[in-house]
């Protein structure tokens, strides 16, 4: 099973800075295993959405180029505290990770 | 055998009797489908094409932080701000990686053109970043020197 997304989403004004760290080795495919010698098959996330209160706010698709445990910023206007945001993952084999929190007002 | 790449052609074939400029044709028509033709491209103008955005023009309004020297490609923090009205994606490319396209975010319902990542670089070079804001492209580069690459071993 996928290790849980760590999402923190901070409000600004009515901006809601939103972090996302997701657990994923995102192997590219062209390293080759050191004990083996044999190339260590491509792994990695394919697409990410973000979905704020239900409302798709981000689409985003990644090639094996990302770095290991994907780190993802993004920003969006009109939200508030409370809101409700959903982060689903899907890489090349079909694995599947999801996560969610709450908008949080600033400390 | 593929079955994906199928269904993307058959949708790219029936979009394009519509949009009769196969180059303008929105990425955000497939925004769910992998865009394999665009990621696995080899060089720079393939991956270009793939996302429909050959004919970017350079805009001065796209904001890249990227680092001047980075000690290990295998995590390269980039962040790109768009301020051009109606930025509805951003796609980030490294010209020197086996395969530039890295990866591409569209936004809707009021996500700013704003995105934050970290990324592999296999070799010092250009990381080019594509905004597309109505029909329109813009790009805006930045060289990033690294000393231990990140892709490979």
């Amino acid at each position: 099973m996928a290790e849980p997304i760590k999402i923190r989403a901070q409000l600004d004004g009515d901006t809601a800075n939103i972090k996302i760290l997701m657990t994923h080795v995102m192997e590219t495919g062209q390293r080759k295993d050191a004990k083996t010698g044999q190339i260590v098959p491509a792994h990695f996330i394919q697409s990410v959405t973000v979905t704020l209160n239900g409302k798709n706010v981000l689409d985003t698709q990644f090639s094996q180029a990302v770095s290991k445990n994907p780190f993802l910023g993004i920003r969006v206007k009109g939200a508030k505290a409370g809101d409700k945001v959903v982060v689903n993952w899907v890489d090349n084999k079909g694995d599947k990770g999801s996560g969610e929190a709450t908008v949080e007002a600033r400390q | 055998m593929n079955p994906s790449r199928r269904t993307f052609l058959k949708g790219a074939a029936g979009t394009a009797m519509v949009a009769t400029a196969a180059g303008l044709l929105p990425s955000g028509v497939l925004a769910a489908e992998w865009n394999k033709p665009a990621f696995e491209a080899k060089n720079l103008n393939d991956a270009l094409k793939g996302i429909g955005a050959s004919g970017a023009a350079p805009s001065k309004d796209i904001v890249l932080k990227a680092p001047d020297i980075a000690e290990n490609g295998a995590v390269v923090q980039v962040e790109v701000i768009s301020n051009i009205p109606g930025t509805q994606s951003i796609a980030i490319l490294v010209e020197g990686n086996n395969n530039p396209l890295a990866a591409s975010f569209n936004f809707a319902n009021g996500a700013e053109g704003y995105v934050s990542t970290r990324i592999k670089m296999g070799k010092t070079s250009n990381v080019k970043v594509v905004v597309k804001a109505g029909d329109k492209f813009y790009t805006a580069s930045k060289e990033v020197k690294v000393t231990i690459g990140g892709c490979g071993g």
